[in-house]
Protein backbone atom coordinates (compact mmCIF):
# COMPACT_ATOMS: atom_id res chain seq x y z
CA UNK A 1 0.00 0.00 0.00
CA UNK A 2 1.44 3.33 -1.06
CA UNK A 3 0.94 6.70 0.59
CA UNK A 4 -2.18 8.62 1.33
CA UNK A 5 -4.04 9.47 -1.89
CA UNK A 6 -7.61 10.71 -1.86
CA UNK A 7 -7.48 10.75 -5.66
CA UNK A 8 -7.39 6.95 -5.66
CA UNK A 9 -11.01 7.04 -4.52
CA UNK A 10 -12.32 10.37 -5.77
CA UNK A 11 -10.68 9.98 -9.18
CA UNK A 12 -12.48 6.72 -9.80
CA UNK A 13 -15.96 7.34 -11.27
CA UNK A 14 -17.15 3.90 -10.15
CA UNK A 15 -16.36 4.58 -6.49
CA UNK A 16 -17.84 8.06 -6.67
CA UNK A 17 -21.05 6.61 -8.10
CA UNK A 18 -21.17 4.09 -5.23
CA UNK A 19 -20.69 6.88 -2.68
CA UNK A 20 -23.41 9.01 -4.27
CA UNK A 21 -25.79 6.04 -4.27
CA UNK A 22 -24.96 5.44 -0.59
CA UNK A 23 -25.70 9.05 0.30
CA UNK A 24 -28.97 8.86 -1.63
CA UNK A 25 -30.04 5.71 0.23
CA UNK A 26 -29.02 7.18 3.60
CA UNK A 27 -31.16 10.21 2.90
CA UNK A 28 -34.10 8.09 1.75
CA UNK A 29 -33.91 6.09 5.00
CA UNK A 30 -33.47 9.21 7.13
CA UNK A 31 -36.24 11.26 5.49
CA UNK A 32 -38.78 8.39 5.33
CA UNK A 33 -38.18 7.32 8.92
CA UNK A 34 -38.25 10.95 10.08
CA UNK A 35 -41.66 11.41 8.47
CA UNK A 36 -42.93 8.13 9.92
CA UNK A 37 -41.55 9.02 13.35
CA UNK A 38 -43.09 12.49 13.38
CA UNK A 39 -46.51 11.26 12.25
CA UNK A 40 -46.50 8.52 14.85
CA UNK A 41 -45.21 10.90 17.54
CA UNK A 42 -48.16 13.25 16.98
CA UNK A 43 -50.59 10.31 17.21
CA UNK A 44 -48.90 9.05 20.41
CA UNK A 45 -49.06 12.55 21.83
CA UNK A 46 -52.75 12.85 21.02
CA UNK A 47 -53.40 9.56 22.87
CA UNK A 48 -51.27 10.75 25.80
CA UNK A 49 -53.23 13.97 26.15
CA UNK A 50 -56.67 12.41 25.72
CA UNK A 51 -58.48 11.04 28.77
CA UNK A 52 -58.50 7.29 29.35
CA UNK A 53 -55.98 5.21 31.23
CA UNK A 54 -55.55 2.30 28.81
CA UNK A 55 -54.32 4.41 25.90
CA UNK A 56 -51.99 6.26 28.24
CA UNK A 57 -50.50 3.03 29.59
CA UNK A 58 -50.05 1.63 26.08
CA UNK A 59 -48.18 4.75 24.96
CA UNK A 60 -46.05 4.69 28.11
CA UNK A 61 -45.14 1.06 27.45
CA UNK A 62 -44.34 1.85 23.81
CA UNK A 63 -42.05 4.72 24.76
CA UNK A 64 -40.40 2.71 27.53
CA UNK A 65 -39.68 -0.22 25.18
CA UNK A 66 -38.19 1.94 22.45
CA UNK A 67 -36.06 3.98 24.82
CA UNK A 68 -34.64 1.02 26.74
CA UNK A 69 -33.82 -1.41 23.95
CA UNK A 70 -30.80 -0.64 21.75
CA UNK A 71 -31.72 0.48 18.23
CA UNK A 72 -29.49 -2.20 16.74
CA UNK A 73 -31.38 -4.92 18.62
CA UNK A 74 -34.69 -3.45 17.46
CA UNK A 75 -33.54 -3.57 13.85
CA UNK A 76 -32.34 -7.15 14.31
CA UNK A 77 -35.65 -8.13 15.87
CA UNK A 78 -37.49 -6.63 12.89
CA UNK A 79 -35.33 -8.03 10.13
CA UNK A 80 -34.19 -11.41 11.51
CA UNK A 81 -37.21 -12.02 13.73
CA UNK A 82 -40.50 -10.47 12.67
CA UNK A 83 -39.72 -10.76 8.94
CA UNK A 84 -39.58 -14.57 9.31
CA UNK A 85 -42.93 -14.96 11.08
CA UNK A 86 -44.91 -12.75 8.69
CA UNK A 87 -47.49 -14.50 6.48
CA UNK A 88 -45.79 -15.78 3.34
CA UNK A 89 -47.65 -13.47 0.94
CA UNK A 90 -46.47 -10.39 2.81
CA UNK A 91 -42.88 -11.56 3.21
CA UNK A 92 -42.72 -12.47 -0.50
CA UNK A 93 -43.90 -9.00 -1.39
CA UNK A 94 -41.33 -7.50 1.01
CA UNK A 95 -38.43 -9.52 -0.37
CA UNK A 96 -39.39 -8.39 -3.86
CA UNK A 97 -39.39 -4.75 -2.74
CA UNK A 98 -35.99 -4.39 -0.96
CA UNK A 99 -37.10 -5.57 2.47
CA UNK A 100 -33.96 -4.29 4.22
CA UNK A 101 -34.76 -0.69 3.27
CA UNK A 102 -38.36 -1.04 4.41
CA UNK A 103 -37.39 -2.63 7.72
CA UNK A 104 -34.69 -0.01 8.28
CA UNK A 105 -37.26 2.75 7.79
CA UNK A 106 -39.85 1.00 9.98
CA UNK A 107 -37.41 0.10 12.76
CA UNK A 108 -35.75 3.51 12.93
CA UNK A 109 -39.05 5.35 12.53
CA UNK A 110 -40.87 3.46 15.29
CA UNK A 111 -37.88 3.88 17.60
CA UNK A 112 -37.49 7.59 16.94
CA UNK A 113 -41.24 8.20 17.33
CA UNK A 114 -40.84 7.45 21.04
CA UNK A 115 -38.15 10.11 21.40
CA UNK A 116 -40.02 12.68 19.30
CA UNK A 117 -43.26 12.19 21.24
CA UNK A 118 -41.41 12.62 24.54
CA UNK A 119 -39.73 15.80 23.21
CA UNK A 120 -43.06 17.23 22.09
CA UNK A 121 -44.71 16.25 25.36
CA UNK A 122 -42.10 17.94 27.51
CA UNK A 123 -42.26 20.95 25.21
CA UNK A 124 -46.03 21.18 25.67
CA UNK A 125 -45.83 20.56 29.41
CA UNK A 126 -43.38 23.41 29.83
CA UNK A 127 -45.97 25.86 28.52
CA UNK A 128 -47.55 27.62 31.47
CA UNK A 129 -51.02 26.12 32.22
CA UNK A 130 -52.24 29.70 32.58
CA UNK A 131 -51.96 29.98 28.80
CA UNK A 132 -54.69 27.38 28.37
CA UNK A 133 -56.91 29.04 30.94
CA UNK A 134 -56.38 32.44 29.32
CA UNK A 135 -57.15 31.04 25.87
CA UNK A 136 -60.33 29.37 27.15
CA UNK A 137 -61.32 32.60 28.92
CA UNK A 138 -60.95 34.43 25.60
CA UNK A 139 -63.52 32.09 24.07
CA UNK A 140 -61.29 29.48 22.38
CA UNK A 141 -62.54 25.88 22.44
CA UNK A 142 -60.11 23.20 23.68
CA UNK A 143 -58.94 22.26 20.17
CA UNK A 144 -58.75 25.84 19.01
CA UNK A 145 -56.76 26.83 22.10
CA UNK A 146 -54.40 23.92 21.45
CA UNK A 147 -54.06 24.84 17.78
CA UNK A 148 -53.48 28.57 18.14
CA UNK A 149 -51.98 29.02 21.61
CA UNK A 150 -50.49 25.90 23.17
CA UNK A 151 -49.00 23.98 20.24
CA UNK A 152 -47.03 26.87 18.70
CA UNK A 153 -45.37 27.58 22.06
CA UNK A 154 -44.86 23.91 22.86
CA UNK A 155 -43.23 23.13 19.53
CA UNK A 156 -41.01 26.17 19.95
CA UNK A 157 -39.89 24.85 23.36
CA UNK A 158 -39.31 21.38 21.94
CA UNK A 159 -37.31 22.53 18.88
CA UNK A 160 -33.76 22.10 20.28
CA UNK A 161 -34.51 18.55 21.46
CA UNK A 162 -36.22 17.71 18.16
CA UNK A 163 -33.17 18.92 16.21
CA UNK A 164 -30.85 16.85 18.42
CA UNK A 165 -32.90 13.74 17.87
CA UNK A 166 -33.16 14.39 14.14
CA UNK A 167 -29.37 14.42 13.99
CA UNK A 168 -29.21 11.20 15.95
CA UNK A 169 -31.79 9.66 13.60
CA UNK A 170 -29.55 10.59 10.68
CA UNK A 171 -26.57 9.04 12.48
CA UNK A 172 -28.53 5.93 13.45
CA UNK A 173 -29.36 5.31 9.79
CA UNK A 174 -25.82 3.88 9.62
CA UNK A 175 -27.04 0.94 11.75
CA UNK A 176 -29.03 -0.25 8.74
CA UNK A 177 -25.80 -1.80 7.45
CA UNK A 178 -26.34 -4.64 9.94
CA UNK A 179 -29.50 -5.72 8.15
CA UNK A 180 -27.87 -5.13 4.77
CA UNK A 181 -29.44 -1.89 3.57
CA UNK A 182 -27.21 -0.30 0.90
CA UNK A 183 -26.61 3.05 2.66
CA UNK A 184 -23.50 5.20 3.05
CA UNK A 185 -21.62 3.01 5.56
CA UNK A 186 -22.38 0.02 3.36
CA UNK A 187 -20.93 1.86 0.35
CA UNK A 188 -17.85 2.76 2.39
CA UNK A 189 -17.30 -0.87 3.38
CA UNK A 190 -17.80 -2.02 -0.22
CA UNK A 191 -15.28 0.48 -1.58
CA UNK A 192 -12.84 -0.52 1.16
CA UNK A 193 -13.14 -4.15 0.07
CA UNK A 194 -12.63 -3.22 -3.59
CA UNK A 195 -9.85 -0.66 -3.29
CA UNK A 196 -7.96 -1.59 -0.06
CA UNK A 197 -7.69 2.17 0.56
CA UNK A 198 -8.94 1.84 4.15
CA UNK A 199 -7.73 5.15 5.55
CA UNK A 200 -8.86 7.26 2.61
CA UNK A 201 -12.35 5.83 2.28
CA UNK A 202 -13.08 5.97 6.01
CA UNK A 203 -11.90 9.56 6.03
CA UNK A 204 -14.26 10.38 3.16
CA UNK A 205 -17.15 8.59 4.86
CA UNK A 206 -16.50 10.34 8.17
CA UNK A 207 -16.27 13.76 6.54
CA UNK A 208 -19.54 13.13 4.66
CA UNK A 209 -21.38 12.12 7.84
CA UNK A 210 -19.89 15.03 9.76
CA UNK A 211 -20.81 17.47 7.01
CA UNK A 212 -24.45 16.39 6.86
CA UNK A 213 -24.79 16.24 10.66
CA UNK A 214 -23.38 19.73 11.05
CA UNK A 215 -25.65 20.90 8.24
CA UNK A 216 -28.73 19.54 10.04
CA UNK A 217 -27.52 21.07 13.32
CA UNK A 218 -26.98 24.45 11.63
CA UNK A 219 -30.41 24.32 9.96
CA UNK A 220 -31.94 23.45 13.34
CA UNK A 221 -30.09 26.28 15.06
CA UNK A 222 -31.36 28.71 12.39
CA UNK A 223 -34.90 27.38 12.78
CA UNK A 224 -34.72 27.73 16.58
CA UNK A 225 -33.39 31.26 16.19
CA UNK A 226 -36.14 32.16 13.71
CA UNK A 227 -38.85 30.65 15.92
CA UNK A 228 -37.95 32.99 18.76
CA UNK A 229 -40.38 35.93 18.77
CA UNK A 230 -37.45 38.20 19.63
CA UNK A 231 -36.05 37.52 16.15
CA UNK A 232 -39.11 38.32 14.12
CA UNK A 233 -41.29 35.21 14.37
CA UNK A 234 -45.01 35.83 14.29
CA UNK A 235 -46.33 35.84 17.84
CA UNK B 1 -44.68 -19.17 22.07
CA UNK B 2 -43.87 -18.63 25.77
CA UNK B 3 -42.96 -22.29 25.94
CA UNK B 4 -40.43 -21.72 23.11
CA UNK B 5 -38.92 -18.75 24.94
CA UNK B 6 -38.53 -20.75 28.16
CA UNK B 7 -37.04 -23.69 26.26
CA UNK B 8 -34.42 -21.47 24.58
CA UNK B 9 -33.51 -19.72 27.84
CA UNK B 10 -33.35 -23.08 29.61
CA UNK B 11 -30.96 -24.52 27.06
CA UNK B 12 -28.72 -21.51 26.39
CA UNK B 13 -28.77 -19.45 29.59
CA UNK B 14 -25.10 -20.15 30.33
CA UNK B 15 -24.03 -19.00 26.86
CA UNK B 16 -26.18 -15.86 27.06
CA UNK B 17 -25.08 -15.04 30.60
CA UNK B 18 -21.33 -15.66 30.74
CA UNK B 19 -20.47 -17.22 27.39
CA UNK B 20 -18.69 -20.55 27.38
CA UNK B 21 -16.93 -19.59 30.58
CA UNK B 22 -15.71 -22.92 32.01
CA UNK B 23 -14.04 -23.82 28.72
CA UNK B 24 -13.93 -20.75 26.53
CA UNK B 25 -13.50 -17.01 27.05
CA UNK B 26 -15.99 -14.82 28.89
CA UNK B 27 -18.90 -13.60 26.83
CA UNK B 28 -22.62 -12.86 26.76
CA UNK B 29 -24.18 -10.54 29.29
CA UNK B 30 -21.02 -10.59 31.43
CA UNK B 31 -19.02 -8.97 28.64
CA UNK B 32 -21.73 -6.39 27.96
CA UNK B 33 -21.79 -5.30 31.59
CA UNK B 34 -17.99 -5.35 32.05
CA UNK B 35 -17.53 -3.39 28.83
CA UNK B 36 -20.04 -0.69 29.78
CA UNK B 37 -18.80 -0.40 33.38
CA UNK B 38 -15.15 -0.18 32.31
CA UNK B 39 -15.84 2.33 29.56
CA UNK B 40 -17.80 4.64 31.85
CA UNK B 41 -15.11 4.33 34.56
CA UNK B 42 -12.36 5.33 32.13
CA UNK B 43 -14.44 7.83 30.16
CA UNK B 44 -15.36 9.82 33.27
CA UNK B 45 -11.87 11.15 34.22
CA UNK B 46 -11.16 11.56 30.51
CA UNK B 47 -14.32 13.66 30.16
CA UNK B 48 -13.32 15.89 33.10
CA UNK B 49 -9.97 16.54 31.39
CA UNK B 50 -11.76 17.34 28.12
CA UNK B 51 -14.17 19.69 29.89
CA UNK B 52 -11.26 21.52 31.59
CA UNK B 53 -9.50 21.83 28.26
CA UNK B 54 -12.61 23.28 26.63
CA UNK B 55 -13.03 25.78 29.47
CA UNK B 56 -9.39 26.80 29.52
CA UNK B 57 -8.31 30.23 28.33
CA UNK B 58 -5.56 28.82 26.12
CA UNK B 59 -6.56 28.31 22.51
CA UNK B 60 -4.01 25.58 22.02
CA UNK B 61 -5.90 23.47 24.54
CA UNK B 62 -9.39 24.60 23.62
CA UNK B 63 -9.39 24.16 19.87
CA UNK B 64 -8.23 20.57 19.39
CA UNK B 65 -10.64 19.37 22.07
CA UNK B 66 -13.53 21.33 20.51
CA UNK B 67 -12.76 19.71 17.15
CA UNK B 68 -12.58 16.27 18.80
CA UNK B 69 -15.93 16.76 20.54
CA UNK B 70 -17.66 18.07 17.42
CA UNK B 71 -16.32 15.27 15.22
CA UNK B 72 -17.23 12.60 17.76
CA UNK B 73 -20.74 13.95 18.17
CA UNK B 74 -21.32 14.49 14.46
CA UNK B 75 -20.27 11.04 13.26
CA UNK B 76 -22.21 7.81 13.83
CA UNK B 77 -20.73 5.56 16.49
CA UNK B 78 -20.61 2.78 13.90
CA UNK B 79 -18.17 4.85 11.84
CA UNK B 80 -15.96 5.37 14.91
CA UNK B 81 -16.07 1.64 15.63
CA UNK B 82 -14.87 0.92 12.11
CA UNK B 83 -12.16 3.57 12.48
CA UNK B 84 -10.77 2.08 15.66
CA UNK B 85 -11.07 -1.41 14.21
CA UNK B 86 -8.23 -0.63 11.85
CA UNK B 87 -6.55 2.30 13.63
CA UNK B 88 -5.98 0.72 17.06
CA UNK B 89 -4.02 -2.30 15.74
CA UNK B 90 -2.14 0.05 13.39
CA UNK B 91 -1.09 2.36 16.24
CA UNK B 92 -0.23 -0.33 18.77
CA UNK B 93 1.27 -2.64 16.19
CA UNK B 94 -0.22 -5.70 17.88
CA UNK B 95 -3.22 -7.94 17.47
CA UNK B 96 -5.66 -6.15 19.78
CA UNK B 97 -8.74 -8.09 20.92
CA UNK B 98 -12.00 -6.61 19.65
CA UNK B 99 -13.09 -6.09 23.26
CA UNK B 100 -10.29 -3.56 23.83
CA UNK B 101 -10.95 -1.91 20.47
CA UNK B 102 -14.59 -1.40 21.42
CA UNK B 103 -13.54 -0.15 24.85
CA UNK B 104 -11.32 2.51 23.25
CA UNK B 105 -14.12 3.63 20.96
CA UNK B 106 -16.63 3.86 23.77
CA UNK B 107 -14.21 5.80 25.98
CA UNK B 108 -13.66 8.42 23.28
CA UNK B 109 -17.33 8.57 22.30
CA UNK B 110 -18.81 8.68 25.80
CA UNK B 111 -15.96 10.93 26.94
CA UNK B 112 -16.98 13.52 24.35
CA UNK B 113 -20.64 13.33 25.38
CA UNK B 114 -19.87 13.37 29.11
CA UNK B 115 -17.49 16.29 28.71
CA UNK B 116 -20.32 18.34 27.20
CA UNK B 117 -22.53 17.44 30.19
CA UNK B 118 -19.76 18.36 32.66
CA UNK B 119 -18.95 21.59 30.84
CA UNK B 120 -22.61 22.58 30.82
CA UNK B 121 -22.81 21.79 34.55
CA UNK B 122 -19.77 23.94 35.32
CA UNK B 123 -20.98 26.80 33.13
CA UNK B 124 -24.44 26.62 34.70
CA UNK B 125 -22.94 27.23 38.16
CA UNK B 126 -21.98 30.72 37.07
CA UNK B 127 -18.86 32.76 37.47
CA UNK B 128 -19.91 33.90 40.97
CA UNK B 129 -18.87 30.66 42.69
CA UNK B 130 -15.43 30.76 41.12
CA UNK B 131 -14.99 34.46 41.96
CA UNK B 132 -16.03 33.87 45.55
CA UNK B 133 -13.67 30.92 45.92
CA UNK B 134 -10.80 32.87 44.41
CA UNK B 135 -11.58 35.79 46.73
CA UNK B 136 -11.34 33.42 49.71
CA UNK B 137 -7.81 32.54 48.67
CA UNK B 138 -8.35 29.32 46.69
CA UNK B 139 -6.18 28.83 43.64
CA UNK B 140 -7.90 27.97 40.34
CA UNK B 141 -7.36 24.23 40.74
CA UNK B 142 -8.22 24.23 44.41
CA UNK B 143 -11.41 26.20 43.74
CA UNK B 144 -12.33 23.67 41.05
CA UNK B 145 -11.55 20.75 43.36
CA UNK B 146 -13.36 21.99 46.49
CA UNK B 147 -16.04 24.38 45.25
CA UNK B 148 -17.03 23.99 41.60
CA UNK B 149 -16.69 20.27 40.83
CA UNK B 150 -18.55 18.93 43.90
CA UNK B 151 -21.58 21.08 43.12
CA UNK B 152 -21.44 20.55 39.36
CA UNK B 153 -20.99 16.76 39.59
CA UNK B 154 -23.75 16.46 42.16
CA UNK B 155 -26.18 18.26 39.86
CA UNK B 156 -25.13 16.09 36.95
CA UNK B 157 -25.76 12.68 38.52
CA UNK B 158 -29.06 12.12 36.60
CA UNK B 159 -27.52 12.91 33.21
CA UNK B 160 -24.56 10.68 34.10
CA UNK B 161 -26.87 7.78 34.86
CA UNK B 162 -28.67 8.23 31.56
CA UNK B 163 -25.28 8.25 29.85
CA UNK B 164 -24.70 4.90 31.53
CA UNK B 165 -27.90 3.55 29.99
CA UNK B 166 -26.77 4.92 26.63
CA UNK B 167 -23.41 3.17 27.07
CA UNK B 168 -25.06 -0.19 27.65
CA UNK B 169 -27.11 0.37 24.52
CA UNK B 170 -24.01 1.44 22.57
CA UNK B 171 -22.06 -1.71 23.42
CA UNK B 172 -24.34 -3.58 20.98
CA UNK B 173 -22.43 -1.97 18.11
CA UNK B 174 -19.49 -4.18 19.01
CA UNK B 175 -21.48 -6.81 17.11
CA UNK B 176 -20.08 -5.33 13.89
CA UNK B 177 -16.48 -6.09 14.92
CA UNK B 178 -17.35 -9.36 16.70
CA UNK B 179 -17.08 -8.31 20.34
CA UNK B 180 -18.34 -11.42 22.19
CA UNK B 181 -21.13 -9.60 24.05
CA UNK B 182 -24.80 -10.37 24.58
CA UNK B 183 -25.85 -9.52 21.02
CA UNK B 184 -23.08 -11.71 19.66
CA UNK B 185 -24.08 -14.57 21.98
CA UNK B 186 -27.69 -14.27 20.85
CA UNK B 187 -26.72 -14.40 17.19
CA UNK B 188 -24.63 -17.51 17.98
CA UNK B 189 -27.67 -19.10 19.59
CA UNK B 190 -29.67 -18.12 16.52
CA UNK B 191 -27.10 -19.76 14.25
CA UNK B 192 -27.29 -22.97 16.27
CA UNK B 193 -31.09 -23.08 16.34
CA UNK B 194 -31.87 -21.63 12.90
CA UNK B 195 -35.60 -22.32 13.36
CA UNK B 196 -36.69 -19.69 15.89
CA UNK B 197 -35.03 -16.36 15.07
CA UNK B 198 -37.97 -14.33 16.35
CA UNK B 199 -37.89 -15.95 19.78
CA UNK B 200 -34.10 -15.56 20.12
CA UNK B 201 -34.10 -11.88 19.24
CA UNK B 202 -37.13 -11.28 21.43
CA UNK B 203 -35.18 -12.71 24.38
CA UNK B 204 -32.28 -10.42 23.45
CA UNK B 205 -34.51 -7.35 23.34
CA UNK B 206 -36.24 -8.24 26.61
CA UNK B 207 -32.90 -8.75 28.39
CA UNK B 208 -31.68 -5.32 27.34
CA UNK B 209 -35.05 -3.89 28.30
CA UNK B 210 -34.88 -5.26 31.85
CA UNK B 211 -31.34 -3.97 32.44
CA UNK B 212 -31.84 -0.53 30.93
CA UNK B 213 -35.27 -0.10 32.47
CA UNK B 214 -33.94 -0.77 35.96
CA UNK B 215 -31.21 1.82 35.42
CA UNK B 216 -33.75 4.33 34.09
CA UNK B 217 -35.85 3.69 37.19
CA UNK B 218 -32.79 4.31 39.38
CA UNK B 219 -32.16 7.56 37.48
CA UNK B 220 -35.69 8.73 38.20
CA UNK B 221 -35.38 7.89 41.91
CA UNK B 222 -32.06 9.71 42.20
CA UNK B 223 -33.39 12.69 40.26
CA UNK B 224 -36.39 12.96 42.58
CA UNK B 225 -34.15 12.81 45.65
CA UNK B 226 -31.87 15.50 44.27
CA UNK B 227 -34.84 17.74 43.51
CA UNK B 228 -36.13 17.23 47.05
CA UNK B 229 -32.73 17.94 48.52
CA UNK B 230 -32.35 21.09 46.45
CA UNK B 231 -35.75 22.23 47.69
CA UNK B 232 -34.40 21.83 51.21
CA UNK B 233 -36.74 19.01 52.20
CA UNK B 234 -33.85 16.67 53.04
CA UNK B 235 -30.60 17.91 54.51
CA UNK B 236 -27.39 16.66 52.89
CA UNK B 237 -24.94 14.60 54.96
CA UNK B 238 -21.35 15.75 54.88
CA UNK B 239 -18.30 13.83 55.92
CA UNK B 240 -16.89 14.84 59.30
CA UNK B 241 -19.96 16.85 60.17
CA UNK B 242 -23.01 16.13 62.23
CA UNK B 243 -26.03 15.51 60.03
CA UNK B 244 -28.07 18.68 59.96
CA UNK B 245 -31.65 17.77 60.51
CA UNK B 246 -34.65 19.98 60.03
CA UNK B 247 -36.53 18.19 62.80
CA UNK B 248 -36.72 19.94 66.21
CA UNK B 249 -34.86 17.28 68.21
CA UNK B 250 -31.77 17.39 66.04
CA UNK B 251 -29.62 18.19 69.06
CA UNK B 252 -30.29 14.76 70.52
CA UNK B 253 -28.47 13.01 67.70
CA UNK B 254 -24.96 11.78 68.49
Amino acid sequence: MTGFELAAILGNPEYVAMLVHGIEMTFIIAVCSWTLAMTLAVILLAIRFSPGRIGNAVVAAYVSYHRNVPTLVQLMLWYFGIYTILPSGLSDWLSAHSAEMIFAVVGLGLCQAAYFSEDLRSGLRSVNPGQMEAARALGHGYLSAMRFVLIPQGVRNALPALVNHSVSLFKNSSLAIVIGAPELTHAVKEIENLSFRTFEIYLIGTVLYLFFSLLIMAAGAYLTWRADPANGARR
Amino acid sequence: MIHDLIAIVDEYWLLLLIGQYPNGPLGGLANTLILSALSIAIAFPFAILLAFARLSKYRILRWPVTVLVYVTRGVPLLMLVLWSYFLVPLLTGADVPSFLTMLTTLVVYQGAFLSEIIRAGIVALGQGQMDAARALGHSYLSAMRYVILPQALYNMIPSMLSTFVATIKDTTLGYVINVPDLTFAASQVNNQLLTQPFQVFLILALTYYVICWSLTWLTNVVERRITRRRAGLVAPKRRGQLPISLTPNATEQP
